[in-house]
């Protein structure tokens, strides 16, 4: 009978994991879309960006200044973009089955990972802004606060994978979990590439 | 007939309790979900009893103004958010896996998660009580009201974002289990239709659900951490709120209607003995209220003026016209069926009698000037129930008549439950009809009283006798499963001839589900198999 009737169960290309992974992620990005949506709104609200003009008599008598820091975070950004390279590496490596490789990788990673969030911090410490401070600070910080989270939760799957690969869990067959967290660890980066474009270029 | 052996892996026997409380088995957990759902709505339902007794006359003090705030709110929150969405989840569980010839979900661990994500969450929305009273901003929850209010809206808040990440995963678990798990020869185009609904709304889910979350994460910083999200003094917007709410919620209303028109369509072929008509129409039309219900979000918000009323009207319209070619589809099926009239039938035919009349009176709405005029009046109400109690929880219904002898092994009794039939679809049209009536009438939605003067006190008693009737519905419907709980299995394979697998193994089904599977040719395999058409 006609070529429809052979029907078979094709286990070809993505493995149900990464399948419902890249689903995972699929709703990440609308978790941010929305956040996103709220900053776009606002500032097409707003008479001016920042909008000094919200800022009560109070608020200015404090100190605050609706001004960031570029160079800090520029820094910050560009570690995070060569993090996003190093763990790519790290999954090269055990693609090849060179599982020292996967581990210097990930360690290197981490590492740039867990100064990115030393490095948000202490720019959050420098700021002259709160979150309550108008819609500027509630923006900002709720933005690259969630960014932040996400961050460390990927440095956490990064020190999953890294005790797994120590632990001798991976080879050049059987390493999925190293993908998903890199498609992760992708995902967090381009994330941060549109926030910083979002918050600290267009002016 | 061929069929194609499964090999049938080894059990470990485990004590009851601890069974049920680590099962990743989705039949197990389908029925968790079931009962959790089904408990949510008796508690949904008492709170509604309650909305009715203070509305059944005027100037009623049986409530004071915080408690009937409270009570409406948990209503809605609780039937929306703990019962019909989980329990398609609950269906969905234990049917789909089946329907598809899987041994189970493609993520068992991650759908049992999905599970015991929503007692904690339900129990948390519900402590509001304890502490100084739940949440009273109605399950709409806008700013800026819902600024101000006390702490039951963030237990309300956290518990919505937990219920959303259990909705989320479940949806990727849905998503991949369909995609992937499907038995040899099961094509898309061959999946049984209620399987094609929870694929769209587990799209729905997926897409939609962590926009609230964003929203929610939004609402929960402008009430604890000082932001200005939602008020315009620090820069923000409350239509903000009504945006991003409504972008998952319109969505939602299809996320919460679609499965049970699946059950529908399992249901109607099998009782007038034809198949369904033109199931391909049907499939795109489910596809269509899925892209569609991205685009209508804004006529809840009409008369807010921010929104660009003729593109939402007309986008509304539109919408009708795939929820008409189903409309199409169920009256071809019955066209010159055999039709027989048992519970699951009648609960079907019920659905889609009420179905009709919420998408009508639905579709006025969609026309801006119309809903200028009855825009949170109690047409809106009527509007909703007969969507999502004459729709939904009559498919629900028609559900557990249809699948109790798959699920449990045993026939629920067909007086019983013609009983439940007839009070419920009469009660539900004594409480709801009137309420159109109300609306136009001018009687706003969530007041706590009303004067008399109004004039609106005999149709109020009128929907609240309908209300108790509903209420009385279940009686019959409780004895009924008790009783069947006390005889023993007795059920066929197939005790429906039905058209689908779930029918092909027995009633209740092996842990490993199938011992065999036919050949599947089309997405009534079992159909094909008696009319003798499995060759071609």
């Amino acid at each position: 009978m006609a070529a429809h009737a052979v029907a078979t169960q094709e286990k070809q290309g993505l493995s149900n994991g990464m399948l419902g992974f890249i689903l995972f992620l699929a709703s990440e990005v609308m978790f941010f879309g929305g956040l996103f949506a709220a900053y776009f709104i606002a500032r097409s609200d707003a008479r001016e960006w920042p909008p000094v003009y919200l800022l009560t008599p109070e608020q200015v008598a404090a100190g605050v200044k609706l001004e960031v820091e570029f160079w800090l975070p520029f820094i910050a950004t560009i570690l995070l973009i060569t993090s996003s390279v190093t763990i790519q590496l790290g999954v090269f490596s055990i693609q090849r089955g060179n599982r020292s490789g996967l581990i210097r990788w990930t360690f290197i990673s981490i590492v740039l990972g867990l100064v990115f969030l030393v490095m948000q911090v202490y720019d959050y410490s420098q700021l002259h802004f709160g979150i309550g401070d108008t819609i500027y600070g509630t923006t900002f910080y709720t933005l690259t606060g969630f960014h932040g989270l996400h961050v460390l939760g990927g440095v956490i799957f990064m020190g999953i994978i890294l005790a797994r690969s120590l632990a001798g869990q991976f080879t050049a067959a059987n390493h999925e979990a190293v993908e998903a967290c890199s498609f992760y660890w992708h995902f967090v980066d381009v994330v941060w590439i549109a926030l910083f474009t979002t918050l600290y270029i267009i002016p | 007939m061929t069929s194609i052996a499964i090999p049938r892996p080894a059990y470990a026997e485990r004590p009851w309790i601890l069974d049920w409380l680590t099962t990743v088995d989705h039949k197990k957990l389908g029925i968790l979900y079931l009962y959790t759902t089904m408990f949510f709505f008796a508690v949904g339902g008492i709170l509604a009893l309650l909305v009715r007794a203070q509305l059944a006359v005027a100037d009623n003090t049986f409530v004071n103004n915080d408690a009937y705030n409270q009570l409406f709110t948990m209503h809605a929150s609780a039937m929306l958010f703990l019962f019909i969405i989980p329990v398609w989840a609950g269906f969905g569980n234990y049917i789909v896996p089946l329907q598809i010839g899987a041994a189970d979900m493609a993520f068992p661990r991650i759908n049992a998660l999905s599970f015991w994500l929503i007692p904690p969450a339900g129990l948390l929305m519900f402590s509001g009580f304890l502490f100084g009273g739940a949440s009273d901003v109605g399950w709409t929850a806008y700013s800026p009201l819902a600024r101000s209010s006390g702490v039951g809206l963030d237990l309300w808040i956290i518990a919505v974002i937990i219920l959303g990440v259990s909705s989320t995963i479940g949806a990727a678990n849905f998503m991949v289990t369909m995609f992937r798990m499907r038995a040899p020869g099961m094509t898309m185009f061959r999946m049984p239709i209620f399987c094609w609904t929870m694929l769209v709304t587990a799209v729905l889910q997926l897409l939609a659900t962590p926009v609230l979350a964003s929203g929610l994460a939004m609402l929960y910083i402008d009430r604890n951490f000082g932001g200005s999200f939602f008020d315009p003094n620090g820069g923000g917007n409350a239509i903000l709120w009504q945006n991003i709410f409504w972008f998952y919620s319109h969505p939602a209303v299809y996320i919460m209607i679609l499965p049970g028109m699946g059950i529908i369509s399992e249901i109607l072929p099998v009782f007038a003995r034809k198949p369904l008509f033109g199931y391909k129409a049907f499939v795109f039309a489910t596809m269509g209220i899925g892209g569609l219900g991205f685009s209508v979000w804004a006529h809840h918000m009409f008369t807010t003026g921010a929104v660009l009323k003729p593109w939402f009207g007309f986008m509304t319209f539109m919408i009708g016209v795939p929820t008409g070619v189903k409309m199409f589809n169920w009256l071809g099926t019955l066209w010159r069926g055999s039709i027989t009239f048992e519970a699951p039938m009648l609960f079907a035919l019920g659905f889609l009698s009420m179905f009709l009349i919420g998408g009508i009176n639905g579709t006025f709405s969609a026309a801006v000037p119309v809903d200028f005029a009855i825009h949170d009046t109690y047409f809106v109400v009527a509007h909703i129930h007969y969507v999502l109690f004459g729709g939904a929880v009559f498919a629900v219904f028609a559900g557990l008549y249809y699948w109790f002898p798959k699920i449990w092994g045993r026939r629920l009794d067909e007086r019983l439950a013609r009983i439940h039939f007839a009070l419920q679809f009469i009660g539900f049209n004594l409480a709801f009809f009137p309420m159109h009536l109300l609306g136009l009438d001018g009687m706003p939605r969530r007041i706590a009283t009303y004067s008399e003067s109004a004039g609106w006190e005999t149709l109020n008693l009128i929907s609240t006798i309908g209300a108790f009737l509903i209420g009385v519905a279940m009686i019959p419907f409780i004895i009924n499963v008790v009783m069947a709980f006390l005889r023993p299995k007795d059920q066929p394979n197939d005790p429906w001839e039905g058209n689908t697998l779930e029918w092909w193994t027995t009633s209740p089904p092996p842990v490993h589900n199938f011992d065999s599977l036919p050949e599947v040719h089309s997405e009534r395999p079992l159909w094909d198999l008696r009319h003798g058409n499995a060759a071609h």
